[in-house]
């Protein structure tokens, strides 16, 4: 797995290239930042080089004039049919982090029926978050609001937020109680993702939900071969994720099932 | 599945011709190369 934690420190920096950003303060505002990048990174990050897919999603709904955003929605798709949830594994700088807090040594909370019945949260915070709140805001308001990023988004105060802060007093000194709300939410996923595995990707992620609509159909990710399966569910007991199956709606493509798979009938790659 | 595969990679690519047309990476590129208040816990 020497290989997935490469790759996702390679994703995460070239996510993050604006390097000279991490030193004053500045986020990137280059032409490659009307580009979606297919995991979660913040775009107000002083490194990242690319539009946040979730950001950019809801902005179309924020603001006094609504619009379908077809420019994102085929970028998420493209995302989607290509690699799915393979992204949240390997390209997904949030779930690096969440990774390496779960290394720290201390009793684990191994996955139950209460985490399976959790990972369904994720679809109504993608439904509520994404879609139904900025459109109440709108009707009531007569302005849209990026509810998931203004609300909850922990990703958004760990990589802007917190850095920006650290760099412009002016920001510092506008920082109030929603600030205090996402810090608070920040330090309890940090805290849980010690004892939990990846406790936001498995229950809070509305990108993570998106995707995951997709991984049966992905051109790329885990394939069981049902010649040599003997049904031994080795792989569903070393399983971290929420999956039944392996390649289900939970299935980042970690690879843990096919380490431990005794007939080494599971493998990661392209699927047609 | 192959069917469905080419629907959404057509959709997928319609969509994004259409968006590029529409000059809708100007509004991705406006919100991403700004400070996003929201994003900070500020707006």
């Amino acid at each position: 797995m020497v290989k997935r934690k490469l790759v996702q420190i390679c994703t995460a920096l070239l996510y993050n290239g604006n390097f000279a950003g991490f030193t004053d303060g500045n986020i990137w505002n280059g032409s490659s930042k009307n580009i979606c990048l297919p995991g979660l990174n913040c775009y107000s990050c002083p490194g990242a080089l690319g539009a946040c897919p979730l950001g950019s999603l809801q902005s179309s709904l924020s603001g006094v004039f609504l619009r379908i955003p077809f420019y994102v929605l085929g970028f998420i798709l493209f995302f989607a049919l290509i690699f799915a949830r393979l992204i949240c594994g390997w390209g997904c700088l949030f779930g690096l982090v969440q990774e390496l807090l779960y290394k720290i040594p201390t009793p684990k909370l191994q996955r139950n029926r209460f985490t399976y019945l959790l990972s369904y949260l994720k679809y109504f915070i993608a439904l509520i978050f994404l879609l139904l709140l900025p459109l109440a805001f709108y009707h009531f308001t007569g302005s849209g609001v990026p509810a998931f990023c203004k609300f909850i988004c922990p990703a958004g105060t760990l990589e802007a937020a917190l850095p920006l802060a650290f760099f412009k007093p002016q920001i510092r000194e506008l920082l109030g109680q929603l600030f205090i709300w996402k810090l608070t939410l920040l330090c309890l996923t940090v805290l849980t993702a010690i004892f939990i595995y990846r406790p936001f990707c498995r229950f809070i992620c509305p990108l993570g939900a998106i995707y995951g609509l997709f991984n049966k159909i992905s051109l790329f990710g885990m394939k069981v071969n049902a010649v040599k399966c003997i049904n031994c569910d080795r792989c569903m007991e070393h399983c971290k994720m929420d999956c039944r199956h392996v390649g289900d709606s939970e299935c980042i493509a970690c690879g843990e099932c096919r380490k431990v798979c005794p007939v080494k009938a599971i493998s990661l790659g392209k699927k047609f | 599945m192959k069917i469905t595969r080419i629907l959404i990679l057509l959709s997928a690519a319609a969509m994004l011709t259409y968006g590029i047309c529409n000059r809708e990476y100007l509004a991705v590129w406006r919100k991403a190369a700004t400070i996003c208040l929201e994003c900070i816990g500020i707006g």
